[in-house]
């Protein structure tokens, strides 16, 4: 499938000062990334944080305002065809289209990259059997479920062989089975050399899938790194959530004072971060405190956003 | 040019899966019309007047009308909902755009599909002038392309219009004040001679007039050379001017 892109180490992607402004607003505030050949990198944020504005202008469709954007070694402001043939783009929403079939939804993408028909015809029926829809390929697109229509949504990204996958949230809104199943085949892409950017707010989806992220927040990137090397910058090995009693909450008194590095307070529980959960728990315990809930994990990335921004992601 | 064809192509195989729910008012629509009006009504206007309208029988008359008619109601429905769904509620055009396909390349190829489709309805609607006796198959073929630019003239400003609108709040109005109000007084069924004289000028101006008189000279053989020019450079603004605004309003709306 995709062809493992660049003999040379020229980024795919690199932004210096990228920003657009949509009239008085700023919607992406000057922000610097690169994306290396084979990389899959991810943009972690809440909603309305300007992920989907930077995909948009990666992918040619939004002029940059102001900065320096290079695709694939190009312009997008003089080259946006010539780039956009080589990008494979999944948008937030699927755009497919109702009144076609899937297998159809598929060929006609392909002829928008000037593929003859006989190749089109060949490549819908590898990436349908890739996305697992062989058996619907004659089927309309409406009664599919909002997995399938995703799956659909990468085949036709795939379609013209792409060096370069932008994915805006693909995985947002989907029941678990179907996010697995969809980043199994993502992780499969991976694997065969295309290179992927996706965006998510959620940092299960970012740790499954990026090599490495950038965390962006009000426009701008607030942090960078690898999955693992943000949580342990930013957070503690362990987290110990309470869930404790309007009254607990209300008289804390300062009896968790010492217990952890740093503790959050969510509106329907506390984090406690440490090294040592289980310990942590015991010392609660000891100071008089009877949380409803006791919950020892790892640290995630909403960890890291929670630290970086004082509110979880997914809110 | 090549990128709107692809365009064209996606609205071609569409139509093919969806040809057969407009087969009633492609076909049926004119079918009726011509026998109520033009066989039933006119059977009663030809024996009050001396000679029928313009000395031929009603049917003659109406017929180059509602052929006019039925192009601007067909291209005042392509250019409204369809459109408003290709680029707000199906996003057709954000998928074309993310390709090699550029929004211009859109506008074009909207507008080649516009001229099939067009060309489509006209061809039907002589097919029954014929079969009814309204027209022969010469003037029946030199008619269609007069039917074509009369939808165009309708077609192209509509759809620029309509990619400004996020919602189809406006279209009942465009039908209600637009389209029904010109079929009605644009020539189709009377002479605009027979209007009030303020708004005679009023008629002189619409698409739909322009095309009612080009394919009316055609059909009683009455066409005049100053007129028709008056008659195809109006039809010929308007759809310049709509393709004008097309191209920069489909890039704004597409390209933000």
């Amino acid at each position: 499938m995709g062809p493992v892109s660049a003999l040379s180490s020229e980024p795919l992607v690199l932004a210096r000062g990228l920003t657009k402004r949509f009239g008085t607003s700023t919607a992406v505030d000057g922000i610097d990334f690169e994306v290396a050949p084979g990389e899959s990198f991810g943009f972690l944020g809440p909603n309305g944080a300007g992920k989907t504005t930077t995909m948009r202008m990666v992918g040619c469709v939004s002029p940059v305002t102001d900065g320096t954007l290079r695709v694939l070694g190009l312009d997008p402001a003089t080259d946006g065809p010539r780039i956009r043939a080589r990008l494979g783009v999944v948008p937030q929403q699927d755009a497919l289209d109702m009144e076609l079939t899937v297998e159809e939804n598929l060929i006609i993408y392909g002829r928008y990259f000037d593929l003859s028909y006989k190749e089109a015809r060949t490549r819908a029926k590898e990436l349908l059997d890739f996305v697992q829809l062989t058996e619907r390929a004659n089927d309309q697109v409406e009664p599919l479920s909002g997995g399938m229509k995703r799956r659909l949504v990468i085949a036709r990204g795939l379609i013209n062989q792409p060096d370069l996958m932008l994915l805006d949230e693909p995985t947002t809104g989907l029941d678990p089975q179907a996010r697995h199943l969809l980043w199994d085949r993502l992780y499969r892409l991976k694997q065969q050399g295309v290179s992927l950017i996706l965006t998510t707010h959620y940092m299960d989806e970012a740790e499954q899938l990026c090599d490495r992220l950038v965390v962006m927040d009000h426009a701008k990137i607030v942090a960078e790194g690898s999955p693992r090397g943000l949580i342990e910058q930013y957070a503690t090995r362990e987290v110990l959530e309470l869930r404790l009693s309007q009254d607990d909450m209300a008289h804390l008194d300062g009896r968790l004072d010492g217990l952890a590095e740093r503790i959050e307070t969510l509106p329907d529980r506390l984090l406690l971060y440490t090294t040592d959960g289980d310990a942590a728990a015991i010392a609660v315990h000891e100071r008089g405190l009877r949380p409803e809930q006791v919950l020892v994990r790892r640290s995630t990335l909403e960890d890291v956003f929670l630290r970086l921004t004082g509110r979880t992601l997914v809110e | 040019m090549k990128h709107a064809v692809r365009v064209l192509e996606h609205q071609l195989l569409v139509y093919r899966r969806t040809w057969r729910g407009g087969l009633f008012t492609t076909f049926l629509a004119p079918v009726m019309f011509l026998l109520a009006m033009g066989l039933g009504l006119g059977t009663f206007v030809d024996s009050s007047t001396s000679g029928g309208m313009d000395g031929v029988s009603y049917l003659v008359f109406l017929a180059p009308g509602l052929l006019a008619s039925q192009a601007m109601q067909t291209a005042a429905g392509e250019s409204m909902y369809p459109i408003m769904s290709a680029i707000t509620w199906n996003r057709t055009f954000q998928s074309m755009i993310s390709t090699p396909i550029t929004a211009l390349h859109v506008v074009f190829g909207i507008s080649l599909w516009m001229v099939v489709r067009l060309t489509i309805v006209s061809v039907a609607f002589v097919i029954v002038m014929v079969i009814f006796g309204a027209t022969d198959i010469l003037r029946g073929i030199a008619m269609m392309p007069v039917a074509v630019l009369t939808g165009l003239a309708f077609a192209l400003p509509i759809m620029a219009y309509t990619v400004t609108r996020t919602g189809d709040g406006s279209f009942p109005s465009i039908n209600r004040f637009i389209i029904t109000p010109l079929f009605i007084f644009s020539g189709v069924f009377f002479p605009v001679t027979e209007l009030p004289t303020f708004l005679q000028p009023i008629a002189y101006a619409t698409p739909l007039w322009n095309g009612v008189s080009l394919a009316r000279g055609i059909a009683i053989g009455t066409i005049d050379a100053p007129l028709a020019l008056a008659n195809l450079g109006v039809l010929f603004a308007y759809c310049a001017v709509g393709l004008f605004a097309a191209m920069r309003t489909f890039p704004r709306r597409l390209v933000q």
